[in-house]
């Protein structure tokens, strides 16, 4: 049961946001700026950094679900599960590897990011704006991570759940978290 | 030297602000709702939060700034929030606020080790729904902004001075952007 009174229907982050959706707004325009606004990164990409910081942080929620959009825009589930598992093997570009690397350390502390960690991103062809967005969407999920574990929420245990949710949000955007339905 | 080509002399999340304005909007947004929006919770109270958290942290910037930004809400002095950072256990401040201190601080370390009897004392003291909430989203809130700041090595003014007067106009303008 989550620690205050939240609309018992609606599971993970969307319980807090309808609750309070003077700060659900900001934090939606944020999400939908950095995982959904024109970039070089694609969103499959962008949510991929999403859902492996999710997952350092044990946020059962966050991780099934950006989980879910990166696979939507990904077509490819495993794809996911093995960033989740061991990026550094998995089959995503060398450029992305040195940004979930950064991501990561960003996930324990902003101080651990290190200048050999960003020659290394830059090696691989990320910009400066790539890099400042791998850093800004791994702050964003500690933030998230923290609101949605921080008041108990509950995480749906059906795969299905998030992969319908997954196609509305790829599509829509993340203003739909405080809307019904 | 900060980790990208941000703009030169800004200090902190300023200059991470100018460098990306689409992303400052909603993330300024947000600090002004929490931190200075309608509440039963004092914005000198609520800046108190931001400054511990940070402090936990252990991000200069953020947590000067905004021990500077209570100390001008509670009238100009600086002991109070000192001794938060300090022992928010033993520091002069209502049984309520160390309840919501205690909530920040297991925040801080992760969501999940908050629990039920650290929401059941801070009922007990008094607080709301509402209050333990933004308690929860401030601690997570700081926990973003600190790891923007550290994560990109933004300039960090030394002088105290220099955060003194950003607390003054962030007390007395906030955190919107006016044009």
């Amino acid at each position: 049961m989550a620690h205050i009174d939240l609309p018992a229907d609606l599971p993970g982050i969307r319980g807090p946001m309808n609750f309070r959706l003077e700060t659900a707004k900001p934090i939606n325009d944020l999400v939908d700026v950095l995982l959904r606004g024109p970039h070089t990164l694609t969103p499959g990409e962008r949510e991929l950094i999403a859902t492996y910081v999710s997952s350092e942080n044990d946020c059962q929620y966050c991780q099934t679900f950006h989980g879910a959009i990166a696979a939507h825009h990904l077509r490819d589930e495993q794809l996911v599960a093995d960033v989740k598992c061991d990026f550094e093997h998995a089959n995503v570009s060398d450029k992305m590897k040195a940004l979930l690397a950064i991501a990561g350390k960003v996930a324990r502390s902003g101080k651990l990011v290190h200048e050999d960690d960003i020659a290394r991103a830059r090696a691989h062809g990320a910009t400066d704006i790539e890099i400042h967005d791998a850093v800004l969407i791994a702050a964003v999920f500690c933030m998230c991570n923290r609101y949605v574990d921080g008041l108990a929420t509950w995480a749906p245990d059906d795969p299905d759940f998030y992969r319908r949710r997954a196609a509305i949000v790829a599509k829509q955007g993340y203003h739909v978290s405080i809307e019904k339905g | 030297m900060a980790h990208i080509a941000l703009p030169e002399g800004l200090p902190g999340i300023t200059s991470g602000f100018a460098f990306r304005p689409e992303t400052a909007k909603p993330m300024r947004e947000l600090a002004e709702v929490l931190l200075r929006g309608e509440n039963s919770l004092t914005s000198g109270e609520r800046e108190m939060i931001a400054a511990f958290v940070s402090s936990r942290n252990d991000c200069h910037f953020c947590q000067a700034s905004h021990s500077a930004a209570a100390a001008h809400h509670l009238g100009g002095t600086y002991d109070v929030v000192d001794a938060v950072k300090r022992d928010y256990q033993t520091a002069p401040v209502s049984a309520k606020l160390k309840a919501l201190l205690g909530i920040a601080a297991k925040v801080q370390q992760g969501g999940k080790t908050v629990t039920t009897a650290d929401i059941d004392r801070a009922r007990q003291e008094g607080a709301t729904d509402i209050e333990i909430h933004d308690t929860v989203l401030i601690a997570a809130a700081f926990c973003m902004f600190n790891r923007y700041v550290d994560g990109l090595a933004t300039l960090t003014p030394t002088d105290p001075q220099a955060y003194d007067a950003m607390g003054q106009r962030m007390a007395t303008h906030g955190y919107v952007q006016r044009t």
